[in-house]
């Protein structure tokens, strides 16, 4: 072999950028948001492509998306959690009655809902990893569990409601509440709206007061799951618990500790999406993300995570909730009837799996 | 010995062991899958561990690699005795051992598989991150030293071929420094090209100094590569013979313990 060291393989050609593109997990859920762009351009009020239509179509987005994430970085870790949805009501509740029942301040509410959360994330970890059962029966389980404890919870809280009011005058004028409620970079558009950049109403306030902080929180929760996955360590023993334990485990990689953390992490996105949403209802009640894990999942299956595991992408993820935010939103500014909604969602899931399927096998070059 | 192979063939038998296995016995329960072996690997030596199915060739590569502990018996480490707990002791201590699935993951790429569970990190708190440019530079260096020149390093371990991948496991037990690696039947589903990329890689290894020890049931594949050759029956050593010492025929009927095997493959024309 010697002499030959810096040689090329002859047996290789080139690869054109669009075959490199071709391998990379997200790619389908990115072509699956320029296709619904299309889609809704030709058939919809040109009012969903102005800064106010984008803003409501990915507000939704943002909320489903930072559930998709977290579901991305457990389903790429080789789990299911069917519980986040339950868990989102069960996390507003704690929150809630933290603020209105016991009158906490957010500083301490919102540090405390998160440690609940990852507490019984936690739990379902434990659970899967001890018992070597598959996450999805024992999170089937705690889907009904979490639920019902909810229920009962609010009616414990209220004396007998399954709604529970007031978090928004508890949590007025916290330093926090900026963080989580309402919009960001109100000055910002102000002055847009002045230098006449934006839309206005007739008195002069911008049609757009701000970026929900959802949006901000969307963003940045994919960049950092982005960068974990991709640049540390920790994301690299994401990749090899989900794609093979024992691999994993041979090559000293702490899979039962990733695995309980993904757990933990994706209880605590849940919990993420249960403060902002309750803060910004000022109330919260027992459906509050009723069927989200579904939707989660979808959107991470979009994004280009296997069912099996051990691949798939945040980014994809992201892209994957920004097209239902869009299909539920945008159906609103056409002539459809908006229960196409959930046609699409069954068709595109399908799709998803079969195009996931196809790339997974040119990417691990099964024949 | 009349096929003799191409490779270089050191003699070793001079060095001192770096591991030495003496009279190691297995229990399991009633069941004893290991009665007394003795077994020592010197530094750039082949030693072939011979048996058929159900020799104990398993259960004696786990209990020197640390997933077994012996039921009686010594296991001295550079002439030190050494009591391995778990198979992270003796990696640590340069025991390295690439089982037959060679703990790869097919949809990761080579850089990430090479460096699974031991990656090199730049930055520090928060910032702590992936060395990603010095581990594919590493990568792409070390299967180059192998004689594989990697398409990129992103490249999916699944678009490997089977002796690639073995290579890959090889590689990466060397870069991690063992000094003494396991190899568990790294020929048993290779085809013959691949197979003979698998033994060139083993004579690279010895090369620098490493003790190999190499599980097969294929008599001419050690023949082709070891030093010396043990064989293991009903779980005891049938003897150690030097390379030139003994014919593969002999190695054959030890193997499979004598008599029958002789009268079965002379019904078949001597071509198992």
């Amino acid at each position: 072999m010697a002499g030959n060291t810096a040689a090329v393989d002859e047996r290789l050609k080139t690869e054109s950028f669009g075959a490199r593109m071709m391998k990379r997990p997200e790619l389908g859920a990115f072509a699956g948001v320029i296709l619904v762009t299309i889609f809704f351009l030709a058939t919809a009020d040109p009012a969903m492509f102005t800064l106010s239509g984008v803003i409501n179509f990915m507000t939704p987005a943002a909320q489903l998306g930072i559930l998709a994430i977290g579901a991305a970085l457990l389903m790429i870790g080789g789990e299911f959690d069917l519980s986040i949805g339950s868990m989102v009501a069960f996390a507003g509740l704690f929150f809630a009655a933290a603020t209105v029942t016991f009158g906490l301040p957010l500083t301490i509410a919102i540090p405390a809902t998160f440690v609940f959360a990852a507490a019984v994330g936690s739990i379902n970890g434990i659970i899967v990893i001890r018992s070597g059962l598959p996450s999805f029966i024992v999170t089937l389980a705690f889907l009904f569990i979490l639920r019902g404890l909810s229920l009962v919870g609010l009616k414990l809280a209220t004396g007998g409601s399954t709604q529970l009011r007031g978090v928004r005058d508890a949590t007025e004028g916290d330093w926090l509440a900026p963080f989580f409620s309402g919009d960001a970079f109100g000055g910002l558009f102000l002055w847009l709206a002045e230098q006449g950049w934006v839309e206005t109403f007739n008195n002069g306030t911008p049609k757009v007061p701000g970026i929900p902080v959802e949006i901000l929180w969307f963003v940045i929760i994919a960049a950092l799951a982005t960068w974990v996955l991709l640049r540390t360590p920790a994301g690299n023993w994401i990749f090899a618990a989900g794609g093979d334990t024992n691999a994993a485990t041979n090559s000293g990689v702490p899979v039962r500790r990733v695995k309980i953390s993904l757990f933990m992490v994706t209880a605590c996105c849940a919990a993420m999406v249960a403060i902002i949403t309750v803060m910004d209802a000022g109330s919260t009640d027992a459906r509050r993300g009723f069927q989200k894990e579904f939707e989660a999942i979808i959107a991470a299956v979009i994004g280009g995570c296997l069912l099996t595991g051990g691949y798939g992408s945040a980014i994809g993820a992201f892209f994957g909730a920004i097209i239902f935010g869009m299909v539920v939103i945008g159906l609103t500014y056409t002539d459809f009837d908006q229960d196409w909604f959930q046609v699409f969602l069954g068709g595109m899931l399908l799709i998803a799996v079969l195009f996931n399927n196809a790339i997974r096998k040119r990417v691990t070059g099964e024949r | 010995m009349t096929d003799d192979s191409k490779f270089h063939h050191g003699d070793a038998t001079d060095a001192a062991p770096i591991l030495e296995m003496k009279n190691i016995e297995k229990h399991f329960g009633n069941i004893i899958a290991l009665a007394g072996v003795s077994f020592d690997v010197r530094p750039g030596e082949c030693h072939c561990l011979l048996g058929d199915n159900g020799a104990g060739k398993s259960t004696f590569i786990k209990t020197m690699s640390g997933v077994h502990k012996p039921t009686k018996g010594e296991i001295l480490f550079e002439g030190q005795h050494m009591d391995f707990s778990s198979p992270r002791d003796a990696m640590e201590a340069g025991i390295a051992t690439v089982f037959q699935d060679l703990a790869m993951i097919p949809l990761m790429s080579v850089t990430r598989n090479f460096f699974m569970g031991r990656e090199p990190t730049i930055g520090s708190g928060p910032f702590k991150r992936m060395d990603v440019d010095r581990m594919n530079q590493i990568t792409m260096d070390e299967m180059r030293q192998m004689g594989i020149n990697l398409r990129a390093p992103d490249q999916a371990v699944g678009t490997l071929s089977g002796g690639e991948r073995q290579t890959v496991a090889i590689a990466r037990a060397v870069h991690f420094g063992a000094k003494i690696l396991i190899l568990d039947e790294p020929t048993s589903a290779l085809g013959v090209r691949q197979t003979s990329n698998v033994l060139a890689t083993v004579d690279k290894v010895r090369k620098q100094g490493i003790g190999v020890v190499f599980i097969s049931h294929n008599v001419r594949h050690a023949l082709a590569v070891g030093d010396r050759f043990t064989v293991l029956n009903r779980g005891k050593t049938l003897g150690t013979a030097k390379r030139g010492e003994i014919s593969p025929e002999e190695l054959q009927d030890m193997m499979a313990g004598g008599q029958e095997m002789a009268q079965l493959e002379g019904s078949l024309g001597g071509t198992v």
